[in-house]
């Protein structure tokens, strides 16, 4: 038990500032229950956002002491409780309020990348078949929780606010899922390049370091699909082939 | 009057889980327009939550598996209370919708030959659960979110929904908040479809996300319509207990699943003691057997005691605990390290089948569950009661209000196998859509009265109009009342003094709630919506322990010491619901339909 001050961000669009807050912090608190706890006690209104509190759902991503963190999975005995523990809201992303920020951007972005398009089924049932060797590379995309925390401490968007041109790592992400799907048929390569911006990209590996779910963003994400633009835009041969045979078939 | 935005929609869903999603998806590929309302940002609902799996006979393990075998569990898991129209429909289309989401992009595990791969889980009869890793409801959810999103389906995003408007007996529009500035929103809606989830909120102790506070049970209650079986709570059997603060994080049924065992202070494997009639013919006699039919060696053994339903395993646990031969936390040692005598490189074997497992407890609890045991203890996770529906169409009492996934009810009786609650979604959910988009075809002209909505208006903003000062009570404060309330009197273990000691509390938090102040203005201010959902959760908190009451017996999740056997006096009954013309809670018990002899026959040749 010891009383610890947290230094939380209260503002708005407008303006805001750092304000101090006390609470009694107990054996195996995360940094959320002490957001939750101030909040109860004497700030009612403190704007979070959570739902599941147990690190699936990637909602209650923000800034503890300059990190980009998931507050339900940041425990108060791995922070220097001496000193305040700063709280803030993700910095790539407009401020609607205290530690919720418009993160709209990623609906758009997604909404942009061309939907999964299988193959025709296997069996007369509708279904198909894939090996689990096969299927395990994009299990690891699809991990992803949707948290944002790669975006917001993608330099591209924090501090070159590129929103409309690139999409970001996280969806760099997605864009993998779909390629490296063993049943999937649509060609999105163009649209890396020319829309989504990938060659901003240069591959600090920021992302892959603060994903919670340790998903290799950069390695097994992000470098495979700039391979694939290179390939088709500015490799002379493969160029040639693909302008005389047009966009590869993926092979079932 | 205060301003608010109207939007039209020809089906308005409320909630984007998987059972709204899937809602959702249905009603857009019936040519209808569509709405959906989710507190939230889209994605993050409890459905991620879910891990273990969805359960569909699609008989790729066990060639012996089918929907007859499928329904049959379902009944018998429920002890044959449920809607059995519901649990026919479930385990007949669940393949279906399974392979369906397949076709819409999510990678289950598979199988040696390349099939979907299904697990074993408690009270299924053969291995049949549909699962990515301990992530299967992220894969769900983010499936049908990634396809619904191209299905031109309007998102109202962090919208709460706060009262339902009805023209005459009709459900047609439903009126709600945004949350970044508090904004009202009038839906009008020729018809509706409630997708809201549980009720784990009213509980200290829940696996539940924050959002889970019965919106849809108590909107759909107030606009009249009948809820059913609220009695039923269930309490998984293993959730974490150590550190306080995550105390009820869920530790999926995958476990066990996968080969863990319970054990107690002793270092005893107790559920060996004490395995009920019904499934002792299907249960193993040894720990020998139990793993054999863990690792699918032997197709003959049957399942270890750990896999029984979730009510018994929970009670057993809970039993351990008051005997004082708990761990050092109050609960019991879930182990699985234990399988590194079986098989070589368990450890990695754990991690892939149990990653967010490993994950949770390295991170919260700092133990690494290939080396040590965890402990977990119950916590609540599920009702099985709620909005009552026409098995066929998922329409509630109330016209063109429709209901589906945990907020309807039915499906699962007495109590909900693991697993059927993710197929429950893209069942139900489904049809709901689909009848929704055919009821709102067949009515359209719909009339909204404004001075409801200015009634509506009014109901929200009180907490912010009420008056600050001595008098004034905070909302967050009442929540924690009513949740210790909850768990003290109306928990795993019940009884008439502690039923009605918390019918009592709940009356007089009511009467609190009435002055609840809430600070700040409307803008993204969780002390308002706090305040607002807090009625919804005092009303299920009401319906729970009201039906608790009556229902004198012991049956599945619903347990009482002061009735302890089951009753054939309630065998064939649901405990109703309805709000009364005076704004009380009527509390009457129905038969049940009879169940068709062709149904019956199944349920018999699986006994």
């Amino acid at each position: 038990m010891a009383n610890v001050t947290f230094r939380i961000w209260r503002g708005d669009k407008e303006s805001g500032e750092f304000q101090e807050y006390q609470t009694v912090v107990t054996e195996g608190m995360v940094v959320l229950d002490a957001v939750h706890q101030i909040q109860a006690e004497s700030a009612n209104d403190l704007a979070v956002r959570w739902n599941c509190k147990a690190g699936k759902c990637g909602s209650c991503s923000a800034e503890v002491n300059g990190m980009p963190k998931l507050m339900c999975m940041t425990r108060l005995s791995d922070l220097d409780l001496d000193r305040p523990v700063t709280i803030e809201p993700m910095r790539a992303f407009p401020l609607m309020k205290d530690l919720v920020t418009d993160v709209s951007h990623n609906y758009r972005a997604k909404q942009k990348i061309k939907p999964f398009k299988p193959r025709k089924p296997d069996n007369a049932d509708g279904s198909w078949n894939m090996a689990q060797e096969d299927v395990e590379r994009v299990q690891e995309f699809r991990k992803c929780i949707e948290c944002y925390l790669c975006q917001d401490v993608c330099h591209v968007l924090r501090d070159h606010h590129k929103h409309d041109e690139f999409i970001g790592p996280r969806f760099f992400v997605y864009n993998a899922a779909l390629e490296m799907h063993p049943l999937d048929e649509e060609d999105r390569v163009e649209d890396l390049k020319k829309s989504q911006g990938i060659g901003y990209c240069n591959i600090t590996k920021c992302c892959t370091k603060v994903c919670p779910e340790h998903i290799t963003i950069t390695d097994n994400a992000i470098i495979p699909l700039k391979e694939r633009v290179v390939d088709r835009y500015y490799d002379p041969v493969k160029m040639v082939l693909y302008k005389l045979m047009g966009p590869k078939k993926k092979k079932s | 009057m205060t301003q608010f935005e109207t939007v039209e929609h020809d089906v308005l869903v409320i909630g984007a889980g998987g059972a709204g999603l899937r809602a959702a998806i249905e009603a857009s590929a019936q040519g209808v327009s569509v709405g959906l309302v989710c507190k939230s940002l889209l994605g993050k609902a409890h459905t991620v939550m879910a891990e273990g799996g969805m359960a569909a006979a699609l008989a790729n393990v066990d060639e012996r598996d089918s929907w007859k075998t499928h329904f049959a569990d379902t009944m018998r898991g429920g002890y044959y209370i449920n809607n059995w129209r519901m649990a026919q429909l479930h385990a007949q289309q669940a393949p279906d919708r399974v392979r369906e989401l397949e076709a819409w992009g999510a990678v289950f595990d598979r199988t040696q030959n390349g099939k979907i791969m299904q697990r074993n889980f408690g009270g299924h009869a053969h291995p049949r659960l549909a699962h990515v890793g301990d992530r299967t409801g992220l894969e769900m959810i983010r499936t049908l979110q990634d396809h619904g999103i191209h299905q031109g389906i309007d998102v109202h995003m962090e919208c709460t929904v706060s009262s339902l408007i009805k023209d005459g007996p009709r459900a047609v529009g439903a009126f709600g908040y945004t949350r970044e500035l508090g904004k009202f929103k009038l839906f009008k809606a020729k018809a509706i479809v409630m997708a809201t989830g549980g009720i784990g909120r009213a509980y200290k102790i829940t696996s539940n996300s924050w959002e889970y506070t019965g919106d849809g049970q108590a909107l759909a209650y107030h606009a009249g319509a009948d809820l059913i079986d609220m009695e039923f709570v269930q309490f998984h059997p293993t959730g974490m207990v150590w550190p306080p603060s995550v105390r009820g994080i869920l530790v999926t049924e995958g476990v066990r699943g996968e080969g863990g065992i319970l054990k107690n202070s002793s270092g005893k494997r107790f559920m060996f003691d004490d395995i009920p009639d019904n499934y002792r013919s299907s249960t193993a006699d040894t720990p020998e057997e139990g793993w054999k039919y863990v690792a699918k060696t032997d197709a003959n053994a049957r399942r270890p005691p750990e896999l029984l339903t979730r009510d018994h395993v929970a009670r057993c646990i809970l039993k351990e605990v008051k005997e004082g031969r708990g761990s050092p936390h109050g609960g019991a040692f879930l182990d699985i390290a234990w399988i590194k005598e079986k098989i070589s490189k368990s450890e990695a074997h754990i991690k892939k089948k149990l990653p967010s497992m490993y994950h949770q407890f390295k991170e919260l609890a700092g133990i690494d569950i290939t080396k040590e045991p965890m402990e977990v203890g119950p916590t609540t996770h599920y009702v099985m009661g709620g909005i009552r529906v026409n098995g066929e169409s998922q329409m509630s009492t109330v016209p063109g209000l429709f209901a589906a996934g945990e907020c309807a009810a039915g499906l699962h009786g007495a109590n909900r196998l693991g697993g059927n609650s993710l197929s429950d979604l893209i069942v139900f959910g489904k049809l709901a859509g689909e009848h929704a988009a055919k009821f709102a075809k067949e009515n359209s002209s719909i009339h909204i009265d404004n001075e409801l909505v200015d009634q509506a208006c009014q109901e929200a903003l009180a907490p912010l109009d009420s008056p600050a000062g001595s008098q004034a009570n905070n909302a967050y404060e009442i929540q924690y009342e009513l949740q210790d309330l909850m768990q003290d009197n109306v928990g795993i273990i019940r009884n008439e003094d502690d039923i009605l000691k918390a019918v009592d509390g709940v009356e007089k938090l009511k009467k609190r709630a009435t002055t609840v102040h809430a600070p700040g203005n409307r803008q993204y201010n969780p002390g308002w919506h706090t305040a607002l959902d807090l009625k919804n959760l005092l009303l299920v908190s009401e319906a729970v322990a009201r039906s608790a009451v009556v229902r004198k017996e012991s049956r599945g999740a619903h347990t009482r010491d002061d009735f302890p056997e089951k009753d054939d006096n309630f065998s064939h009954v649901n405990t109703v619901l309805r709000k009364q013309d005076d704004g009380n809670m009527q509390v009457v018990q129905e038969e049940i339909p009879p169940i068709p002899d062709e149904l019956q026959q199944i349920i018999e040749d699986n006994k």
